[in-house]
């Protein structure tokens, strides 16, 4: 296995750099889903019984509900009894109590990832919850944190030691039963990254998860809980890497986001799932449901994702906005080469006097890709002095891409204002002329104009960031010029 | 410096240029004026290397080597400078970075070392001076949302910043006032040299009231039909292109 | 959003029904109908009939009809008119007509080709111009390579419908490098009965190479009562040929009115769409251009006003399949009162139609705390050298300039009524018919806020 995947490395150089497979033992279960199943990952975490109901009951929903067909990409049906819904590396005992228990080969991947998980490495200011397949290796920082309060821990280790928390706040932005892999979700999560910063505390360092598919054949299910109190803040991000594999493997997350009186988060997504060869072999479908509740007057949730990997992207960062003055954000970048496909936006929901919402989202589609815009700004009656802007740009290379824009505004509120723009263009063969003509290969004229284009997105990342995603953004489209 | 023989460019299978031959030499400022559609804006864009011109014959040699073999980076690297006649707008690219990942790209090229941040800023402070260009342009876009007077400053100022061996203006001088046509041929004149070609290429004799060149070319449908001293263009002014057409007919 | 897919249960027993209604008021109008027994219009008419058989109306399920629910349509079992209404002449017409316009006019009262009121004077050669009916009795051959050829009788089950019972309307065909001088003026009334009817007129109008031609529908009701048109327009504009083609809406508040207007443009043809939706109750109007050959031009132009509880629905959607195509959309809405807007517009770019230059525009004003309005700008792109864009906005008045206005003394309410004037004026202005553009502004003045001021101001 190890030789061929080097080969495989070789071959297309630096086209995905994340794609190797970690050799470890895991225990991974059986193909299929049934209601076993649940009751089995519910066991191995070794839940408490409301755990196991609340996730019996999600299943029971999704049993009655369709795979939703409406979103601009194409795919061959998935087959939902041919994944494993788990798969964890085999430890001693229940997992690991410290990093020094943490198996060397683990550490070793993240290493390669760019991730030290020894604290002593580690980026100064980011602590980080390591999730490898269906559970969650490593946590840094989780003393200093402690310090402050803050909770930040595997979701599994939350639904031990926080059970108020986790049964007062789980699926109360996204229910179970919310959507077709919001529900599967709910009944097969295997973990994920929890966050409680209590009122008043201003988070010292950035959250981060990172999260790494090994195992083939399997889906990761991973399910996020962050809660915000009262005056309180934090930034949170996400990096996510899988190995190359010709087959399409499924990643159906949940984020939950609650802010409460003048909180605020700020979530940050690097999305860098492997994205299928240039014939459109393999890759992640990456169906996520990622919902912030601005629940609390003066409240702010901030959402930016930087989408380049994965072969189908479907996935909506949303605001609800019930809080008075409460704001809500979507800075996105996706990009599309190859044979990717990409249905992303957001869904701003003015309930809350007063609210406002900021939408801005550039889309760039190469080769064969197909990028999609879909979103939803909704006023509703009591949504007094609302406010939205939104602006959606496109940037095509070459002939045989698509853009598209589906956005959908409803307003039952006359003082709200909306305001809605959308462009689409090529990169301008003066543009790169300009730039050759004072010097500047081609390969970085694109690469500029490319970072120019979605720069009021990338300003908006932490700035260790923002350097990795402008150099994910030129990988990502390599090849796509010439 | 650049020695243009016969040469001949095609658009779409439609001959605009019919043979040029024009000889410049180190340190001289040649003005090429014409009619609109004589050719002149295709005569700069080939110079440059821009796409969808196809030459049919005839060579351009520059510094003794095959200009026309290399591609537009390259050229721009070895010291050809074209000002715009339409500056392009690049959205979210800051005109300090975008300069200097020009400048070190030539410096490369060049076998020097990369200008570091500081020094790099000392340069185009200095440079922004000398050509009277206003600072709190450096900070915004290339060219984005400048005025028409702003974006012909910034190509003279990259112009001062990127030190050319050769220089071509293609129509620098259009669409400026009075005023804003001074500063931008100040800028010009401080960047004379002894080692510096200047290529007006102008369809107003106005600009060179400012900028005086040394010699003075009509170039009309395709070719160059008179060539002269600065006393030819003012002779221009005051007779018309016609003038030149019609001896050029009659002869 | 359809991302809470929940399932709604249908009410097929509902459904059932009233498909069967009028499946059955087919059964008994079906052999008198123009034609019969030709073909290919026996065979679009069965289309129709057994698409609607299978698609009954609309639901809110079906993406196209998500704000516009079509329940008040389908819960009445609307009648077709039988005989013509008669017993009014020309004064009684006069207010929908536009007096002052030279023009080929035709008449129709629900649905039906009225000679006595129609006026359709002298055509330029090359021109004909006459009743649907007569059409497909008398010269089938011309209608049959258009007429049904671009509007999909299995597009909805109201296309569907009217190609079902298909049998009069306007039928205009230009021949090549034919120019019409004066414009022609279809005029639709409806007179409501007792019990509710439906007209389902049929338009066809194809401009042949080089051809030029103006065509106004307008559509009024004499007297008040619940009825329901459904008409399908077809445009044909042929190679270099320029159509311009008004739809004035002005029927009453409780009429319902459903229109699709589905154009097809050759190279080089210039089509300009002029919209204005005053009246109805529902109203839902689908433009669709179809810019099938390179270089052509297509300029949709809208305007939609409702108030109390108005329900006004505009689909637009533009197909760019060839290289060089350009489409330019301006919509303006302005709801007051409880009514409800929708707008959708969708610009499509197939692959391989590069310079297509295409811009969409919908702005929208809200004047009442109950109006509401839902607006989606689409946009869906396969090729890449292209220039799209659309922008939409949703708002009131701008307080800055209802400000400006109060400083200068004038009255709060008639400062709202002339921003409201102004902010559709551009629409009209649009317009290159002045006689139009001055019956418009007249029907836009008596419907601003306090009217009465504003008409001495402008």
């Amino acid at each position: 296995m190890a030789a061929s995947t080097d080969h495989v490395e070789d071959l297309v150089g630096k086209e995905y750099e994340h794609g190797f497979v970690t050799d470890i033992e895991a225990e991974t279960a059986p193909p299929g889903l049934s209601e076993d199943v649940v009751r089995f990952i519910s066991a191995k975490k070794d839940e408490p019984q409301w755990m196991l109901d609340w996730r019996l009951k999600a299943y029971e929903h999704w049993l009655t509900m369709q795979e939703p067909r409406w979103a601009h990409v194409h795919h061959q049906a998935i087959d939902y009894q041919a994944i494993s819904y788990y798969s964890a590396p085999k430890t001693k005992d229940d997992g690991p109590k410290s990093l020094d228990e943490v198996d060397p080969k683990l550490l070793e991947t993240y290493a390669k990832l760019g991730i030290p998980l020894e604290e002593q490495k580690a980026l100064a200011g980011v602590a980080v919850d390591a999730v490898f397949d269906s559970v969650s290796v490593a946590t840094t920082f989780k003393d200093k944190l402690a310090q402050h309060g803050i909770v930040f821990c595997s979701m599994s280790e939350a639904i031990k030691n926080h059970p108020d928390l986790v049964q007062r706040y789980l699926g109360s932005v996204v229910p179970q039963g919310d959507n077709f892999f919001a529900a599967l979700n709910s009944a097969v999560f295997s973990d994920g990254s929890f966050v409680y910063v209590p009122a008043g505390v201003r988070c010292p360092m950035e959250l981060s998860t990172y999260f790494r598919i090994n195992a083939s054949k399997t889906g990761q299910f991973e399910r996020t809980l962050i809660i915000v109190d009262e005056g309180a803040y934090v930034s949170y991000l996400e990096g996510c890497t899988a190995p190359m594999r010709d087959e399409n493997q499924l990643h159906a997350a949940v984020v939950e986001l609650v802010a409460l009186k003048d909180a605020e988060i700020k979530y940050s997504t690097v999305q860098n799932w492997y994205p299928g060869d240039e014939e459109g072999r393999g890759g992640i479908y990456n169906f996520v449901t990622k919902r912030g509740d601005c629940r609390g007057d003066n409240s702010k949730i901030s959402w930016t994702q930087v989408e380049t990997g994965s072969a189908i992207t479907w996935k909506y960062p949303s605001c609800i906005l019930r809080g008075d003055n409460s704001v809500g954000q979507f800075y996105s970048v996706a990009l599309t080469n190859n044979r990717q496909q990409a249905d992303t936006g957001t869904k701003m929901i003015h309930i809350g006097k007063n609210t406002s919402s900021t939408i801005v989202s550039k889309g760039i589609s190469a080769g064969h890709g197909q990028n999609a815009y879909r979103g939803l700004v909704k006023f509703a009656k009591g949504a007094e002095n609302a406010r939205n802007y939104s602006q959606c740009d496109s940037l095509l290379m070459g002939d045989k891409c698509g853009a598209h824009t589906f956005p959908y505004i409803e307003v039952s509120n006359p003082t709200a204002k909306v305001e809605h723009e959308a462009s689409t263009s090529k990169i301008g063969e003066d543009q790169l002329f300009y730039c050759m003509q004072r010097g500047i290969s081609e390969e970085d004229a694109v690469s500029m104009i490319v970072n120019g284009f979605c720069k009021e997105v990338m300003k908006e990342l932490p700035m260790e960031f923002a350097v990795e995603a402008q150099k994910l953004l030129g990988i990502s489209l390599e090849g796509a010029v010439g | 410096m650049l020695e243009i023989s016969d040469l001949r460019v095609s658009v779409g299978g439609k001959d605009i240029l019919k043979g040029i031959n024009l000889t410049v030499n180190a340190g001289e400022v040649h003005a090429i004026m014409g009619p609109n559609g004589s050719g002149k804006s295709t005569l700069s864009h080939v110079i440059a290397g821009r796409e969808g011109y196809e030459v049919t014959g005839g060579s351009v040699l520059y510094g003794g080597k095959d200009l026309m073999e290399m591609e537009p980076e390259e050229r721009a690297r070895e010291g050809v400078f074209l000002a715009f006649q339409y500056p392009v707008e690049i959205p979210g690219v800051n005109n300090v970075y975008f300069l200097k990942a020009a400048v070190n790209a030539v410096r490369k090229h060049q076998g020097l070392d990369e200008l570091d941040a500081i020094d790099f800023m000392k340069l185009v402070k200095e440079k922004a001076k000398a050509v009277k260009m206003d600072e709190s342009l450096l900070k915004r876009a290339v060219n984005e949302g400048f005025s028409g007077g702003e974006k012909k400053r910034n190509e003279i100022f990259q112009m001062a910043v990127l030190e050319p061996k050769l220089a071509v203006l293609d129509e620098t001088d259009s669409g400026l006032d009075i005023d804003a046509l001074r500063i931008v041929a100040e800028g010009v004149n401080s960047l004379r040299n002894e080692h510096r070609s200047i290529m007006l290429v102008t369809h107003y004799q106005r600009l060179l009231n400012y900028i005086e060149p040394d010699y003075v070319h009509v170039l009309a449908d395709g070719r160059i039909v008179k060539s002269g001293d600065r006393r030819l263009a003012e002779e221009l002014e005051e007779r018309g292109y016609g003038w030149v057409l019609k001896r050029e007919v009659a002869a | 959003m359809s991302g809470q897919s929940t399932s709604v249960a249908q009410t097929p027993a509902m459904s059932a029904s009233v498909v069967d209604h009028y499946l059955s008021e087919h059964a008994a109008v079906g052999p008198t109908l123009p034609a019969l027994g030709v073909a290919w219009i026996d065979g679009l008419r069965r289309e129709g009939r057994d698409a609607f058989a299978k698609l009954g109306f609309p639901t809110p399920r079906d993406e196209a009809w998500k704000y516009t629910r079509v329940a008040p349509i389908e819960k009445r079992a609307f009648r077709l008119q039988g005989e013509l209404c008669i017993g009014f002449d020309e004064d009684d017409i006069a207010p929908f007509l536009l007096p002052t316009l030279a023009c080929h006019r035709l008449v129709f009262v629900n649905g039906r080709y009225a000679p006595p009121l129609s006026k359709p004077g002298k055509l330029s050669p090359g021109a004909r111009l006459m009743s649907m009916d007569r059409a497909l009795r008398e010269h089938a051959d011309l209608l049959e390579s258009h007429l049904g050829r671009h509007a999909d009788p299995s597009a909805n089950g109201f296309t569907a419908l009217n190609a079902a019972f298909m049998a009069d309307g306007a039928c205009l065909i230009l021949g090549a490098r034919t120019r019409l001088e004066k414009p022609v003026h279809l005029v639709f009334l409806s007179i409501p009965q007792e019990e509710p009817v439906v007209a389902h007129p049929r338009n066809l109008v194809v401009a042949g190479e080089g051809s030029q031609a103006q065509v106004i529908e307008s559509y009024a009701s004499l007297g008040t009562g619940t009825y329901w048109t459904n008409v399908v327009t077809e445009l044909v504009v042929g190679e270099n040929a320029t159509l311009d083609h008004y739809r004035i809406q002005e029927e009453h508040t409780r009429a319902f009115h459903v229109a699709t207007l589905q154009a097809h443009q050759a190279r080089d043809s210039r089509l300009r769409s002029h919209s204005v939706s005053f009246g109805a109750q529902l109203a839902r109007n689908d433009i669709n251009a179809q810019l099938d050959a390179e270089g052509s031009e297509c300029v949709l132009n809208g305007l939609f006003m409702a108030d109390g509880r108005q329900h006004v629905d505009f689909h637009t959607t533009v197909e760019h399949a060839r290289p060089h195509g350009s489409s330019q959309e301006y919509f303006k809405g302005i709801l007051d009162g409880r009514s409800r807007g929708v707008f959708n517009g969708r610009v499509h770019v197939h692959p391989g139609a590069q310079k297509t230059d295409a811009m969409q525009s919908n702005r929208n004003l809200l004047l009442s705390k109950d109006a509401e309005v839902d607006t989606k700008p689409e946009l869906e792109i396969y090729a890449d050298d292209v220039k799209c864009s659309h922008g939409a906005t949703v708002g009131q008045l701008d307080p800055d300039m209802l400000f400006y206005l109060r400083a200068r003394g004038i009255d709060g309410a008639t400062a709202r009524g002339l921003l409201t004037y102004g902010f559709a004026q551009d629409v009209i202005d649009r317009m290159p018919i002045p006689q139009v553009r001055e019956r418009l502004s007249h029907t836009l003045l008596t419907r601003v806020p306090d009217a009465e001021h504003v008409k001495g101001m402008v």
